[in-house]
């Protein structure tokens, strides 16, 4: 596979998948996907629920094996990482933010038990939170708060590369726009997201690029421009082709630098 | 009648609490008469099988072999007995043998060393009995907590595999809390023991015509026991539940 750029144009390809079966070994939700995931800007992953998006994601930094099959990342298998320090190479958020007993400090210190004052306080002001909010307990947090604290906590462990499983799908609309645009200034600020997202508006307003999973196997991947015209009404649908929200605009701050998409 | 003798009809005249309380059962229509009549006489006649085969551990003259053989078939039906109420734990039969064995050495180890009790069947048997008795439900009970919490909180578990910590410390809050559900019902006991509640063995060395005050120091030190094999028992336990639910990389199993 050329990677998602198409066109023989190099990309930075960081997972690669071959053969993967992944779930319950009698059922298996994945059914055998081979995948080259270029970590760059913003990468959506869409797709009815059950067709494996969350599933192919806890892969990627071994909260689960696959049953068969191999991934590497930076050209490495993932068992021979160890598994602690990739996961914190490789961050993972989720869409119901966990919640560490204590205050936001607190679960700051779970990721990074060295932290000092000001590091939190930069993290805070880097997700958009009040620095008063530091010694609020983590459970009075409003929604799009925890999930905002759990970004930051993701971030405090310096990872290459952000796993974001559906992180808005829990939250009311103006929450999920704040995390929405967190998402956007992260990847902008060079660390690429793996972003799952089953509402259409909101991978049009993220990402140029976007995996289709339907039923446990790769339906399309590519560019959106590409998806858009994809043959299989499934799979413009699935990435909102011709919608209401069609409106992506024509260069976000974040997503997959412009420049090395060659034209469309 | 000597205090310590119960006779055939003292016991026919106790069973008489028994009719009571299935008189009681009948009378609101409980439906428990037959359980009732049934715990009594399971009870009866568990005991006097325990008493008939105590006989031939607590002599001066019967060799130790035969108290050895008592604790092993005690710690066997003890970790059986577990399973049974934790079937769904993985190795819950393993695991337990092993917590029972390493408290039992380590409360048994420290009473007899320091000569607390003199070694023989008498001391042996009987001080195993409540190590084990008293263990048995505590570990059943942090067992299944254990178990249910990795599934209950799956989600702050991952959360904390997902920052790089490793299986023991993503667990260790939850490992805490477990534990400390375990212990905090024998603490509460212990303070409130003479207050609220008289021990059972202390009462039945009175009834079996002990000078009180030499009743309390055997009480005492058997309470210490209990509260030192309950910890010992669940922190094996637990740590062995908890190296079961997670994978050598760190992953936590799972199981629906």
């Amino acid at each position: 596979m050329t990677g998602l750029y198409g066109s023989g144009v190099s990309s930075p390809i960081a997972f690669e998948l071959t053969d993967v079966v992944a779930g319950p070994p009698d059922a298996p939700i994945l059914k055998g996907i081979s995948l080259s995931i270029p970590v760059d800007g913003i990468l959506a992953i869409a797709g009815p629920s059950g067709s494996g998006k969350s599933t192919l994601l806890r892969l990627l930094n071994r909260l689960d094996d696959p049953v068969s099959g191999t991934i590497t990342w930076e050209g490495r298998d993932l068992t021979e990482w160890d598994p602690r320090e990739l996961r914190r190479r490789v961050a993972m958020v989720f869409q119901k933010a966990p919640i560490f007993p204590g205050t936001v400090m607190d679960n700051f210190v779970v990721a990074a038990p060295d932290i000092d004052l000001p590091r939190a306080h930069h993290v805070l002001d880097h997700v958009g939170m009040p620095r008063e909010l530091l010694e609020r307990r983590a459970d009075r947090l409003s929604g799009g708060e925890a999930q905002r604290m759990s970004i930051a906590r993701a971030l405090l462990t310096d990872p290459s590369v952000l796993l974001a499983d559906e992180p808005t799908a829990a939250l009311d609309g103006a929450a999920r726009r704040t995390v929405e645009d967190l998402g956007m200034e992260v990847a902008a600020s060079g660390v690429p997201i793996v972003w799952i997202t089953h509402d259409t508006a909101q991978l049009r307003r993220m990402a140029n690029h976007a995996v289709v999973l339907v039923d446990g196997e790769i339906a399309a991947f590519g560019h959106l421009d590409e998806l858009d015209v994809h043959g299989n009404p499934r799979v413009r649908e699935l990435v909102g082709a011709g919608g209401s929200s069609g409106a992506r605009p024509a260069s976000t701050p974040t997503s997959v630098d412009e420049s090395s998409e060659g034209s469309p | 009648m000597n205090r310590a003798d119960i006779g055939l009809v003292g016991l026919a005249a106790s069973s008489i609490l028994i009719a009571v309380a299935v008189a009681i059962s009948m009378w609101r229509r409980l439906g428990l008469e037959r359980e009732l009549v049934w715990a009594a006489l399971r009870a009866l006649v568990q005991l006097l099988i325990v008493g008939f085969a105590l006989q031939l551990v607590v002599d001066d003259d019967d060799p130790l072999i035969f108290s050895g053989i008592w604790l092993v078939a005690m710690h066997l039906f003890a970790a059986y007995t577990t399973w049974r109420r934790a079937k769904d734990v993985p190795s819950v039969f393993a695991l337990s043998l092993l917590a029972y064995s390493a408290s039992a050495l380590v409360t048994l180890g420290v009473l007899f060393g320091f000569r607390v009790y003199d070694l023989e069947g008498r001391t042996i048997v009987p001080l195993a009995g409540i190590v084990v008795g008293n263990s048995l439900s505590a570990t059943v009970l942090v067992s299944r907590r254990l178990f249910d919490a990795a599934r209950e909180r799956r989600e702050e578990i991952e959360g904390r595999l997902a920052l790089g910590l490793s299986a023991a410390d993503a667990f260790q809050p939850v490992l805490r809390e477990s534990l400390r559900t375990a212990l905090i019902p024998q603490i509460e006991s212990t303070k409130a023991v003479g207050i609220i509640a008289l021990p059972g063995a202390m009462v039945g060395l009175i009834l079996a015509g002990t000078d009180p005050a030499d009743a309390v120091r055997v009480q005492i030190s058997v309470m210490y026991l209990v509260l030192g094999s309950v910890a010992t028992t669940t922190a094996v336990m637990s740590l062995g539940i908890s190296r079961k639910l997670f994978t050598s990389a760190d992953q936590l199993i799972r199981r629906d």
